[in-house]
């Protein structure tokens, strides 16, 4: 870690403006950081000359006084944005040598923003998972340790890549995409802030799709403001995604430094789940304190379906990758296999280039889509989604925000979890009612567990309601002050 | 044919629906800017989306909205303010993202009417399910070599708009009818060019057979049928082999067949154990389409005069016969021309010769109404010299195929040729002396009492003035002189 890295993406891109230093020199030292980081697995492709030729082009900008929002700042890119004549794989080996002749809008209004890609990140294959051990690329590690206890960590999933990338200093904010928590959990299990937008507010063209009626990107970063000047460049109406909104863009970052007073707080009964440990409680209930002594207050509201949530999920979001992954047929790009006849091409392709969660996810989707099996589960799980969104309709005619935890437990080691698939979605309990509803939704880093690793708090906004999540969210970062470092970080990058 | 196949057994009568797929005629594709143009070379007009590729998402093309609309307005049809965009999932290599994007539960129009013509100037009602938008498929070209499948997606993405009727129809006559009503409705907006060997008007037959009266019975699909001509005959095939399996005692299976225009037959295709299961559900990639009722309000008023509605108005307004007027309005062309002759001069007798000498002159040469060498004045011109007396009819229609050849105007015609009639009385009267003088045995035999034999001296009279003698003339002064 360099003095550069460290800097959050406000500070980097205010010392750019100053000349404190070039982009050039910024992008060296997170080229170096990256280097020094592979065994993190985070980085996959890594994209070094592209960025330190764009770095010097930041600079000329930065001399003639045309400099972007985020001119000059380097990013991880989820693997799952496609980056024209980058690979884009989605971490999926059926997508082998895939290089895209085209770059999909966020990326493209990032860079139009001046922002560098340094590399494309890890991730969960097809962002079906919540470990990053899903990705044929192998999983990334989280730079995180428990105190005293040297086993490699998860960084949650399945942003996983782009969120162990930014909390080991190897890029100043990432991209993410969150279906049902893939910002929002591994941001909690690196210490991160990760925000999800509104559905709609940032277009998905160019994203690999997992599940098209929940997808949204979004970004991670260290802080709150950096997280909203990053949104700020990514959101916007776009005319290739007849999902996207078109509602103007605010300027994120202006609504920072105004506080909470007067803002209420819902506080759902129905995220007590079962076997919730005491500290995730604890720190529930101090977001709360702390919301209250910056003067909003806090209410005790019902979302009566919230347990219905996950089983929905676990029904729509399957479903509709069912269908989303029906091209990756091995007829036009990535991996084909040779096939006695044209089926047999299919199901070898198939079979060999999806990863096992990935064909369990597939084989649900295509299940709860079969005639004689589509009402019971597909139409019942979108009849159940209407109502969870209601209930935060109804929530929101009193409250302005929701606080939960952002997750039921802190980041687990790799192979725990593992061979229950269940134990695995119970991860996104407390995520993915917000995406079900499609409301933009945030995770602060808020604490350390018992053992050392980082807790989040979930904040959950109306529609396009950004700027009020965000204003929260800082009054939570200020008030929790999290200062603490990955082990990655305090052992000087020893593994 | 008609729809009842006499079996060993007893009468069968023939149950017929047919699902049209009519292209949308649109520059763009239905959910991608991509081009729609006949007969690219292979795979140039395919978008990103059009080959699914990863992260590409569909954009509704709204032109082909309101071209699918406008058709289910001209088919009198109710147009639902709220349809859905469902996708139909099976795999094959020329649809690329693995489902095709359709209508299923919630189509853009609903039920309709299409008023078919028969033959015999009758009319017959044949009801519309629904008309819904959905995506082509690409090509697969299966013979350029012998270990591997060619797939071009120019038609991928392409839109539709299937046209599903009732099970109405009952002989292969009323189904030929249908599509060609259809065809001239869809010509009539401008919604599809209905060229069939294009592939632009694409035919589906669902055929069963039962006894007159009964419920129906199991019915067989026949794909490929490219021609108004094939459809009839795989009708026609089809019900005798139906009818052969049920008078056998045997049941007709739920299949797909084939139609084979060499050898008129049709062939299974898919069996039941291949049957798809498509797994529709709503695209989550396109929000429902809302339409605004003022909008299609606005589209109703702007549609043409429809083919029943300007058949009435000639029928009532020039006095033609229900066929005649039929026939001149399944072309819009056709009619419009029918309609400038027709200013001015006798309505019927320019159904006639619209129907009559120019089409049949037209169908000769392979030309259109819109290539006619005998412009619509010139063949007013003609009508004109007929009813001035100037020609006979029978002169008329030498003058027409002068005219027609040569690209000149009637009186040009009839001047150059001496072809004028002649109603000088005394020139007349001479032909007449003439012909009473060179045939005293038939003179004779009329003037004791054979009438009959008025129309052979009126042939003679006509042929010794080379048909230049007013026929109405000739007539009156051989009645004259005869009996004189």
């Amino acid at each position: 870690m360099s003095a550069l890295t460290d800097l959050t993406l406000a500070e980097a891109r205010a010392g750019l403006d100053k000349r404190e230093y070039s982009a050039v020199e910024l992008t060296r030292a997170h080229i170096a950081a990256v280097e020094a980081a592979r065994p993190l697995n985070a980085v996959v492709a890594e994209t070094f000359d592209r960025a330190l030729a764009g770095a010097a082009a930041s600079d000329q900008r930065l001399g003639a006084g045309e400099a972007g929002l985020l001119e000059g700042v380097p990013l991880g890119i989820k693997d799952l944005f496609c980056t024209e004549g980058v690979r884009s794989q989605a971490c999926s080996h059926i997508l082998d040598g895939f290089k895209p002749t085209y770059e999909s809008t966020v990326t493209r209004k990032l860079w139009a923003a001046g922002a560098l890609m340094i590399g494309k990140t890890n991730m969960d294959e097809f962002a079906m998972g919540s470990s990053n051990m899903t990705s044929h690329e192998g999983p990334a590690i989280n730079p995180w340790r428990r105190s005293g206890d040297n086993r490699q960590l998860v960084p949650g999933g399945s942003s996983g890549g782009s969120a162990a990338a930014v909390a080991a200093r190897l890029c100043l904010g990432a991209t993410g995409t969150d279906t049902g928590g893939s910002i929002r959990q591994p941001a909690a299990f690196c210490g991160l802030v990760g925000l999800k937008p509104t559905y709609g507010r940032c277009s998905r063209w160019g994203i690999i799709a997992f599940a098209s009626s929940l997808d949204q990107a979004g970004p991670l970063t260290r802080t709150v403001r950096d997280a909203a000047l990053m949104l700020r460049a990514m959101a916007g109406h776009d005319a290739k995604d007849s999902t996207s909104v078109d509602t103007p863009v605010p300027d994120y970052a202006a609504a920072l430094g105004q506080g909470v007073k007067g803002m209420r707080i819902g506080i759902p009964a129905e995220y007590r789940v079962d076997g919730m440990p005491d500290e995730i409680e604890a720190l529930w209930r101090k977001g709360a304190d702390w919301l209250k002594a910056a003067g909003a207050e806090p209410v005790e509201i019902t979302l009566p379906h919230t347990k219905y949530a996950l089983p929905t999920y676990y029904i729509v979001a399957p479903a509709e990758a069912s269908s989303n992954l029906a091209r990756y047929d091995g007829v036009r790009y990535g991996l084909r296999l040779k096939g006695e006849d044209l089926r047999d091409m299919y199901a070898k392709t198939r079979a060999a280039g999806f990863g096992q969660e990935v064909r369990r996810r597939v084989l649900i989707g295509t299940y709860v889509l079969s005639a004689g099996y589509y009402d019971a589960y597909y139409l019942q799980a979108q009849k159940v989604r209407s109502v969870i969104a209601r209930d935060f309709k109804q929530a929101f005619e009193s409250v302005d925000l929701v606080l939960t935890p952002t997750a039921p437990s802190a980041a687990f080691a790799i192979g725990e979890k593992m061979d229950d698939p269940i134990a695995m979605y119970l991860n996104d309990v407390f995520t993915v009612p917000a995406s079900l509803a499609g409301l933009p939704a945030i995770s602060v880093p808020a604490g350390l567990s018992a053992d050392g690793l980082p807790l989040g708090l979930h904040l959950i906004g109306k529609p396009f309601d950004e700027e009020t999540v965000l204003r929260a969210a800082e009054t939570l970062e200020e008030a929790a002050a999290f200062r603490a470092k990955p082990a990655w970080l305090e052992d000087g990058g020893a593994p | 044919m008609s729809g009842v196949v006499e079996g060993r057994t007893g009468p069968w009568e023939m149950v017929i629906g047919l699902e049209i797929h009519a292209q949308v005629t649109s520059k763009a594709k239905l959910f991608s800017g991509a081009a729609t143009a006949f007969g690219a070379e292979p795979n140039t007009q395919v978008s990103l989306v059009d080959a699914a590729m990863p992260g590409m998402l569909p954009v509704i093309n709204g032109y082909c909205v309101e071209q699918a609309v406008r058709t289910g307005l001209a088919l009198g049809a109710e147009i639902k303010l709220f349809s859905v965009f469902d996708r139909k999932n099976y795999f094959y290599p020329d649809l690329p993202a693995g489902y095709q994007i359709s209508q299923f539960s919630q189509p853009v129009v609903g039920h309709g009417t299409v008023v078919i013509d028969l033959k015999d100037g009758s009319t017959r009602e044949i009801g519309i399910t629904r008309l819904h938008m959905e995506m082509d498929a690409g090509k697969s070209v299966h013979d350029l070599r012998a270990d591997a499948t060619h797939v071009d997606l120019n038609r991928s993405g392409v839109a539709l708009m299937e046209i599903v009727s009732e099970p109405d129809i009952r002989s292969p006559e009323e189904a030929g009818a249908y599509v060609r009503k259809l065809r001239s409705i869809l010509r009539y907006v401008g919604t599809c060019d209905g060229n069939m060997e294009e592939g632009s008007l694409r035919c589906d037959v669902n055929i069963s057979m039962r006894r007159p009266g009964e419920a129906y019975g199991t019915r067989a699909e026949i794909k490929n049928v490219n021609s108004v001509r094939y459809m009839m005959k795989a009708i026609e095939y089809e019900a005798e082999r139906q009818v052969e399996i049920l008078e056998d005692g045997g049941s007709v299976a739920l299949e797909t067949r084939l139609f084979d225009a060499r050898t008129s037959t049709t062939r299974a295709m898919r069996s039941k154990e291949e049957a798809h299961d498509y797994r529709y559900f709503p695209d989550p990639d396109l929000l429902p389409l809302e339409l605004d009722a003022a909008w299609v309000e606005s589209l109703r008023a702007g549609l043409p005069e429809l083919p029943d509605a300007k058949k009435a108005r000639f029928i009532e307004q020039f006095g033609l016969s229900p066929y005649d007027a039929g026939v001149l309005v399944a072309e819009q062309d056709s009619a419009a021309f029918f309609e400038a002759v027709a200013a001015g001069h006798d309505g019927k007798l320019a159904a006639n010769w619209v129907t009559g000498d120019l089409f049949g002159a037209l169908k000769k040469a392979g030309l259109g109404i819109g290539q006619s060498p005998v412009s619509v004045d010139r063949l007013g011109g003609l009508i004109e010299r007929i009813q001035d007396n100037t020609i006979s009819g029978r002169i008329a229609k030498e003058v027409f195929e002068i005219m027609f050849e040569s690209g000149r105007d009637a009186d040009t015609v009839i001047a150059e040729k001496g072809l004028k009639q002649v109603t000088d009385v005394g020139a007349i009267e001479a032909v007449v002396d003439q012909v009473i003088a060179d045939n005293p045995d038939k003179t004779a035999e009329f003037r004791g009492g054979k009438d009959k034999l008025m129309g052979w001296f009126v042939g003679q009279v006509m042929k010794a003035s080379k048909v230049k003698a007013n026929p109405q003339m000739a007539n009156q002064v051989l009645a004259k002189k005869l009996k004189g």
